[in-house]
């Protein structure tokens, strides 16, 4: 393989593995914070055991999305240099002022929540959750502006003395029509995760050990539940809004998400098919009539263009070659996005309806839906974004900058194997002991919470009497 | 002043804080197995750093982030030319952070020794490093005139960036010597006292070395008047860190260590300027805070957020340093599990029949 198709796999790899973490972060802030303030509100105990237990989940999680994001930031600049350097003047602005607004807030106050227990007011430490969580949006809101310019480049000029892309409009490039389509997806994406992790896991202590704080579990297993299906109701509508947007900037991607070769009118939308794997052939398909083209355009008679049709637009206007993605991945992760995230909905609105009627879980069907559901939500991100990214191709800003004139021209393929093998490696160490980290506080259980020992604990004694610190590393 | 040079100064202040804050935690995790003689006293460093280390990273995402946005071609020429070792660092970086996660998670002696590794040579790597990096943003590597590096990696172990990396290990070691000094109780401080002695008179003489190296590597430098007050200044406020160290007096030698590193730091930019990365193939092939700089609108937008939310942070960041302002001890760590516990006692019996 070249250095190009190496750096695309690395981008690849790095980018769904970062993305395990990030929507579990953005989730989970959200409902620890939740959890704490339902305890600040109401002073019982078991929601303070909630937050305790599913906040030490969410560290573990905390720390790899960190270090693995590390490395998306120097990416950019180290294999894919020359698309650095075109689109430099208007995409680095928003990463530099995602890390100046969001990163320094989420890392200093969760450092702040984590080890401050015992140094703060109830009132602030409670804060300090609430305003990581907040760092969290404001970072998902910069980095999809980032990346809505690449799908959808606006607020720009193209300068033909030093052949770069040069900012004309950056409240173009915040407002842009796909970041404000994609961010609500994105954060409703997350949510669903989050909520699946809670669900799936409350789930689980209520099926293994159904005498063990059974009626803080079924508090946690309703909260997590309730998240799934209002995200996942989200997650429809603002997903219908985006592939209308998607259509009108991109038809290409909605062309290829159906893998419809030819314009049609009141075309069908098939839920699965076989053929030859690019689609151009098919065998069988279960369709819906009429449903692609009310998803792209709203209108049940409305005109999809197709693939060939969109080829030929696009080599009149950009010169010869195939401007068309990968057809086979571009279908099946579109398929795989909706089809598991709707999944995911209906064992949140199977575990929520038992709960509402009092009934408890157990059996095989609990234990699956238990060990499924958190994965649903994990994976339907994944897919997505392999779509969005996939689907772009094979452009890296669509219309203006081919991929593969955007790799770094001094990064030889050894270079790029080296990194793509390290990071591979580590990656998929750390995640076997992530896993087993998890599951062993998931076994672990609820904390228990040692009442408040005696001993001076003022910020600047020195007494050698003074009791130990509430967390520790 | 042009945005540019407002710019490049704002980038020198990133690589400032980053080194101020991050070089104590570097050192830290440097000193952690050989300050710490056992697993308690070994949490006690861990903690000190605890709650800031994340914080203290982000300074380097954002000077990653505000390169590319100010200086595109410039974040694009150095992250692509120094190619592995920024890959050696990331690495680094990454095992070291989750190994402050992950180690304490565990009640399992071999577990946390193999994190403790982790945490050493993922400090030990970019502390080398980055020097080695700066050695060669400074000294000036072999670009070509498309903006591309078109040396190897070898070429960037140089004798005179290798130099530069001795000198950031030494003062972080000494810079987190002095940390712990400031913010342990007992045995731990008295060691770091030493150690922080020791490492600094190094520190000061490879320091100083490698700052007549770079006046004359960079001979002509428009500013080199300037670098010279600011290299004295960063050597003299060693020396005061490390008297204050042996008087005890740990605020003062914090301070004075802290000035070190943003002074240097503050001398390598002013030597380098304009320039952001020279070419040692021909100085018509330079990048320089010109050529590589972003539109004027670009830099305008920038410059009000970083107007606005740059004090920002530094208030809450200094917030939160003062919220964990409490030195600590062994006795401030919870107790572990029996069998951590045990194996501790175990330990200790052995080194106490071995004296």
């Amino acid at each position: 393989m070249d250095s190009l198709g190496l750096a695309r796999w690395q981008f690849g790899i790095t980018t769904v593995y970062h993305y395990f973490f990030v929507p579990i972060t953005i989730g989970m802030a959200f409902l620890v914070a939740g959890f704490q303030t339902a305890w600040y509100r109401t002073g019982k105990e078991k929601y303070l055991r909630l937050t305790k237990y599913f906040g030490k989940l969410f560290l573990i999680n905390f720390a790899m999305g960190v270090v693995t994001g590390i490395v998306q930031e120097f990416q950019f600049g180290m294999n894919w240099s020359d698309y650095s350097r075109f689109v430099g003047d208007i995409f680095g602005a928003p990463l530099a002022i995602e890390g100046l607004l969001a990163f320094f807030l989420e890392s200093t106050f969760l450092g702040l929540w984590i080890f401050g227990w015992d140094r703060l007011s109830k009132r602030v430490h409670l804060a300090t959750i609430w305003i990581a969580a907040t760092g969290t949006l404001l970072s998902a809101y910069f980095i999809l502006a980032a990346n809505s310019f690449m799908q959808n480049p606006v607020g720009y000029k193209y300068n033909p003395v030093n052949g770069r892309a040069e900012l004309t409009d950056f409240g173009a490039v915040l407002t842009n029509k796909v970041v404000l389509v994609t961010f609500p997806h994105t954060i409703a994406g997350a949510f669903i995760t989050a909520g699946g992790l809670v669900l799936g896991i409350a789930l689980w202590n209520l099926i293994r050990h159904a005498d063990r704080d059974a009626d803080t579990f079924r508090t946690a297993a309703r909260a997590g539940a309730a998240t799934v299906v209002v995200a996942a109701a989200l997650l429809a509508i603002t997903g219908d809004r985006q592939a209308k947007v998607m259509t009108e900037v991109q038809p290409m991607k909605m062309a290829a998400a159906e893998a419809l070769y030819e314009t049609r009118e009141g075309a069908s939308f098939s839920i699965l098919s076989i053929g030859t794997p690019d689609g151009s052939e098919e065998t069988f398909s279960i369709r819906v009539p009429r449903m692609l083209s009310f998803l792209a355009t709203g209108d049940f008679n409305g005109k999809v263009e197709g693939i060939n049709n969109l080829q030929s637009a696009y080599e009149a206007k950009y010169g010869p070659g195939d401007y068309s993605p990968n057809i086979a991945v571009t279908y099946w992760t579109f398929r795989f996005m909706i089809g598991i995230g709707m999944f995911g909905a209906l064992i949140a609105v199977w575990a929520w309806w038992r709960i509402r009627q009092g009934k408890g879980f157990s059996g095989r069907m609990a234990w699956w839906a238990a060990v499924t559901v958190p994965f649903m939500g994990l994976f339907g991100n994944s897919f997505g974004w392999i779509f969005t990214e996939m689907g772009r191709q094979p452009w890296i800003v669509f219309g203006l900058m081919p991929t593969a004139a955007g790799v770094s021209p001094s990064v030889s393929a050894t270079e790029v194997w080296i990194s793509m093998i390290g990071f591979t490696l580590v990656y998929g160490l750390l995640a076997v002991v992530e896993i087993k980290l998890l599951l062993k506080y998931i076994q672990a259980g609820l904390p228990e919470i040692p009442p408040a020992p005696d001993g001076d604990n003022s910020p600047d004694s020195d007494s050698p009497d003074a009791r130990p610190l509430a967390f520790a590393y | 002043m042009e945005l540019t040079t407002v710019w490049f100064i704002l980038i020198a202040v990133l690589w400032i804080g980053y080194f101020v804050l991050e070089g104590f935690d570097f050192g830290v995790g440097i000193l952690l197995p050989i300050l710490g003689r056992n697993d308690r006293e070994r949490r006690v460093l861990l903690n000190t750093i605890g709650p800031l280390w994340d914080g203290n990273e982000v300074w380097l995402l954002v000077a990653g982030g505000a390169t590319f946005a100010a200086f595109p071609e410039w974040y694009a020429t150095l992250f692509s030319g120094f190619y592995l070792p920024l890959f050696l660092i990331l690495i680094s970086l990454i095992v070291r952070n989750v190994a402050f996660e992950f180690r304490g998670k565990r009640d399992d002696v071999s577990w946390r020794a193999w994190w403790d590794r982790a945490i050493f040579f993922g400090s030990l790597l970019p502390a080398v490093l980055w020097g080695v990096a700066f050695g060669n943003i400074v000294g000036g590597v072999d670009i070509d005139a498309d903006k591309e590096y078109v040396g190897t990696f070898f070429d960037l172990l140089n004798p005179y960036a290798i130099l530069g990396g001795l000198v950031t290990l030494s003062l972080f070691i000494t810079h987190g010597a002095v940390f712990l000094s400031l913010k342990t109780l007992g045995d731990v401080r008295d060691r770091a006292r030493a150690i922080a002695l020791r490492s600094g008179l190094a520190a000061a003489v490879l320091a100083v070395a490698f700052l007549v190296w770079t006046y004359f590597q960079r001979d002509g430098a428009q500013h080199a008047g300037w670098f010279v007050v600011l290299a004295v200044l960063a050597a003299v406020s060693l020396l005061a860190g490390l008297e204050a160290t042996r008087r005890g007096r740990e605020g003062w030698a914090f301070i004075g260590t802290a000035a070190t590193l943003a002074l240097a730091v503050a001398s390598l930019f002013t030597v380098l300027f304009p320039n952001v990365m020279p070419s040692s193939l021909n100085d018509a092939w330079s990048l320089t805070t010109t050529n590589a700089a972003s539109t004027h609108k670009t830099l305008t937008i920038m410059t009000w957020v970083a107007a606005i939310f740059t004090p920002l942070v530094i208030m809450y960041q200094a917030w939160s340093i003062y919220v964990f302002r409490k030195r600590l001890g062994v006795h401030h760590i919870p107790a572990d599990s029996p069998i951590v516990e045990a194996a501790e006692a175990l330990t200790r019996a052995a080194a106490d029949s071995a004296t």
